[in-house]
């Protein structure tokens, strides 16, 4: 139990919740949890997948009755537990992950759509509907055209609509589920600014991210769930990111930086002079076999389109390609696999995996031709090659028919991995490979990156995240603006001063 | 000016190929540019053009359907039949017998899709079959012509005398055209319920955690679109002065197409009416153009399908890949 100070001065809080419990099959969801909201604040939730935040919302937005015994006070009133109707009269909303938003209606209609949902049919008043939406779009500071369908909006904007219309609901608690998960970093700042307008206009706001960066910028106090269980609850200064991580896995991670001698290792790729204007500009590297080269700068620098060119999914205007002592040229990425080069896309949900498709054959597709007997796909070849990679990544799956989409982060990305190390690979890019993974599937991530390099291959890993980089990879390099504006060598410079460098 | 032409996009490029396709017509014959073959266009059209309002509120509800057409020709035989036995009767009660039948005959489709969770498309081939198949067993593929005096009597509503002796004329299907085509528009655009089935077609997941009533919306939309193939069934009845079992079969498709030219989206939540009427006048502008330059009714089919693909091609391209300066920046800062 998390005592309280007893100073008068300490506002009652919007919502405390104590001794909740859910079990699900035989599983203990929730086991004994409290959690608390002060009226305004905005306060984070963090835990892994699994760990029961989701299922804690549910119960506070009456999706999921807890077991008998449970105590919720919310606004001055004790219930045992909630209903989705109470809730939302309540004024507690939730943003969805998928937003659940109307892409082809007005951004008007989207925020007001309260209005004409009812009983029986009515006449729309479209004049009223933009009233109320302009109202809840200048309580976040924020203008946009609201007689503009809602689809010509980039997703960070959609964010804001989603928002506007938790608050025409008259919100006093507002759950943000992982509401920076597709956006780019200057998207993430000016959503955490609405999120302090929120906040600053009395609403409380719940705040769940994979992100700790984020999470400790935003919030005034962090609530840890591990297992089910609460672990705390801490003011967010005085935490640091690897803080919160070890109270979220009960683990502490070792972090130290790569030392692995490379100046005999032969080269793998040389880069001279690479150029697309209006991307990139001038980009000479090389990697050594069995290093990793890490990547960062902030989104839109280049990075991706560096990595889609050296796949061969675009055409450099000038410049060379040396791949394993070969000049290599590319037609397409086809050419690009065939010469040993594999990329790993940064969106992994949408680009890199098919998500309804078997495990097996989302591992396989990648190296069809391996698998063939007599012109056929093999499905005995294909089960040990699947096999062989289940095993060396320690994927963790139930069957390897079931569908990507059933495994978490951190699992989907080993089978993206695994996909591409399936095509015998002498380059591996991986692009953001932690995006939507789990703090502690992430070391499993890393693990696998360090033995894959030990192993021969030569690994180039983008990142925005410093510290990914900074402690994953034998050097790094600093991209901005399409040109590489630094590199340096872990250990040698101090974290504190690449990071400086890139988000100056 | 920017935001209508963003949001509009597919009726403004439409309007375009239909704009080149007259001024060559224009050049090319000289009946084309004419009153009375405008208002030709229109008294053929009508038809058409009530299917496509319907089949729009089905697809802006995210379903489809294959059998509007067919069930009205069941409507046009019951219509027909029932007349014959009551004797007499009017315009109204034509309509009042012919919007209920078709009514029930597309409640028997959402009831499908919303009863049993069967999805749009393979519920309405099926209803296809069954409708057409019901109707040919027993009809025996006989035709009703005997219809009763009022139904195949031609009603002008406006006339007016060309300088070369022709009559330019407006008759009934074209009123009873514009009432369903103005009630369907304000259907979808002025009423809660209207906003409530783009929503539902849009997102239905997002429409259910509203409190949408789901059931609704499909009887909604699918009655709708029956009230309309209704409609138009007696109204080609009217037109063609007789009820012929198979008269309207395969016409589906041409509507779809049509309605899709329009820019309504198969999958929902997409759709205007004037996008819906363009895409049938750019058909039948087509049809109309090389019948007046003598080309070969073989190639009709031929050449009204490279027309669609051109105008589908051209509105799927984005507008501000046409017109690079009308985009907008992205984010503000």
């Amino acid at each position: 139990m998390a005592d309280q100070a007893l100073d008068g001065a300490a506002p009652r809080p919007l919502l405390s919740l104590r001794n909740v419990n859910m079990t699900f099959g035989g599983v203990k969801a929730l086991k004994n949890v409290s959690f608390e909201v002060l009226p305004g604040e905005v306060h984070c939730l963090a835990g892994e997948n699994g760990s029961g935040k989701s299922t804690l919302i549910k119960v506070i937005t009456g999706v999921y009755k807890p077991e008998a015994g449970a105590v919720i006070d919310y606004d001055g009133q004790s219930y045992s537990q909630m209903s989705p109707v109470t809730a939302q009269a309540g004024g507690i909303q939730v943003i969805w992950q998928d937003l659940a938003l109307f892409p082809e209606m007005t951004v008007a209609e989207n925020i007001a759509f309260q209005t004409v949902i009812g009983r029986w049919p009515r006449l729309v008043d479209y004049a009223e509907m933009r009233r109320i939406a302009t109202n809840a779009l200048q309580r976040l500071g924020v203008t946009l055209d609201v007689d503009l369908a809602l689809h010509h909006f980039p997703i960070a904007q959609r964010q804001i609509v989603a928002i506007a219309r938790a608050l025409v609901g008259e919100a006093k608690l507002v759950f943000m589920d992982e509401p920076t998960a597709s956006l780019t970093q200057s998207e993430t700042d000016y959503l955490l600014d609405i999120v302090r307008n929120l906040s600053a206009s009395g609403v409380a706001v719940v705040f769940v991210s994979h992100r700790l960066a984020e999470v400790l910028e935003i919030s005034s106090r962090v609530t840890v769930l591990r297992d089910g269980a609460l672990v705390g609850v801490y003011p967010t200064k005085g935490l640091t990111q690897s803080r919160i991580t070890e109270l979220m896995t009960g683990k502490t991670f070792d972090y130290s930086v790569l030392h692995r001698d490379l100046s005999t290792s032969p080269v793998m790729l040389k880069v001279k002079g690479l150029s697309r204007p209006g991307e990139f500009e001038d980009v000479s590297l090389t990697v050594r076999r069995g290093e990793t080269l890490g990547i960062t700068g902030l989104l839109g620098a280049g990075r991706t389109e560096l990595a889609l060119t050296l796949f061969g999914m675009r055409k450099p205007k000038s410049g060379s390609v040396v791949l394993d002592g070969k000049p290599v040229r590319f037609g397409s990425n086809r050419d690009a696999i065939a010469a040993g080069v594999a990329y790993l896309s940064e969106d992994r949900l949408s680009l890199g995996l098919i998500q309804p498709q078997a495990i097996a054959d989302n591992m396989v597709i990648a190296s069809l031709d391996k698998i063939l007997s007599g012109g056929f796909i093999s499905s005995d070849r294909k089960r040990s090659l699947v096999n062989r990679w289940i095993r060396d990544l320690g994927v963790r799956i139930g069957k390897q028919d079931d569908a990507v989409s059933t495994l978490s982060g951190g699992n989907q990305q080993r089978v993206a991995i695994a996909k591409w190390l399936a095509t015998d690979p002498k380059l591996l890019i991986l692009d953001a490979p932690t995006v939507g993974v789990d703090v502690g599937a992430r070391a499993g991530i890393f693990d696998i990156i360090s033995k894959l390099a030990d192993s021969g291959l030569a690994i180039i890993l983008i990142s925005d995240e410093v510290p990914e980089v900074y402690f994953n990879a034998d050097r790094v390099l600093h991209m901005a603006q399409g040109r590489i504006v630094g590199e340096y060598v872990p250990g040698a410079t101090t974290l504190q001063a690449i990071e400086e460098a890139v988000y100056a | 000016m920017r935001r209508f032409v963003r949001s509009h996009a597919t009726e403004l490029a439409l309007l375009a190929v239909i704009a080149v396709i007259c001024v060559f017509l224009s050049f090319a014959t000289d009946r084309f540019f004419t009153l009375g073959n405008a208002f030709d266009l229109l008294n053929t059209s009508s038809v058409n053009i009530i299917f496509a309002v319907g089949l729009l509120v089905v697809l802006i509800a995210g379903g489809i359907d294959i059998s509007f057409a067919v069930a009205a020709s069941v409507v046009q035989y019951l219509t027909a039949t029932v007349l014959g036995w009551v004797g007499g009767g009017n315009w109204i009660i034509g309509l009042i017998i012919a919007g209920a039948l078709g009514v029930v005959l597309g409640c028997i489709n959402a009831f499908l899709i919303h009863g049993f969770r069967i999805i749009s498309i393979v519920a309405t081939i099926s209803t296809f079959n069954i409708f057409f198949g019901l109707l040919m067993f027993f009809t025996g593929g006989v035709s009703i012509y005997n219809l009763p005096d009022w139904l195949t009597t031609r009603v002008v509503l406006f006339e007016r005398e060309m300088a070369d002796g022709t009559w330019a004329e407006i008759t009934l299907p074209v009123l009873i055209m514009a009432i369903c085509v103005f009630a369907t528009w304000a259907l979808i655009t002025r009423t809660t319920t209207g906003r409530q089935l783009y929503a539902f077609g849009d997102n239905p997941e997002g429409a259910r955690r509203f409190g949408i009533n789901i059931g609704a919306m499909q009887f909604i939309a699918f009655g709708w679109l029956g009230l309309m193939a209704g409609i138009a069934g007696l109204v080609q009845a009217h037109y063609a002065q007789e009820v012929v079992p198979n008269a309207l079969y395969g016409r589906e498709l041409d509507v779809l197409a049509a309605v899709v030219l329009g820019g309504a989206r198969l999958g929902g939540g997409k759709g205007s009416v004037l996008g819906c009427i363009l895409g049938v006048l750019l058909v039948s502008i087509t049809q109309n153009g090389l019948n007046l330059m003598g080309v070969s009714p073989f190639a009709f089919k031929m050449i009204v399908g490279a027309i669609i693909l051109a105008a589908i091609t051209l509105s799927n391209t984005s507008i501000e890949r046409l017109l690079p300066f009308l985009k907008s920046r992205r984010v503000p800062s």
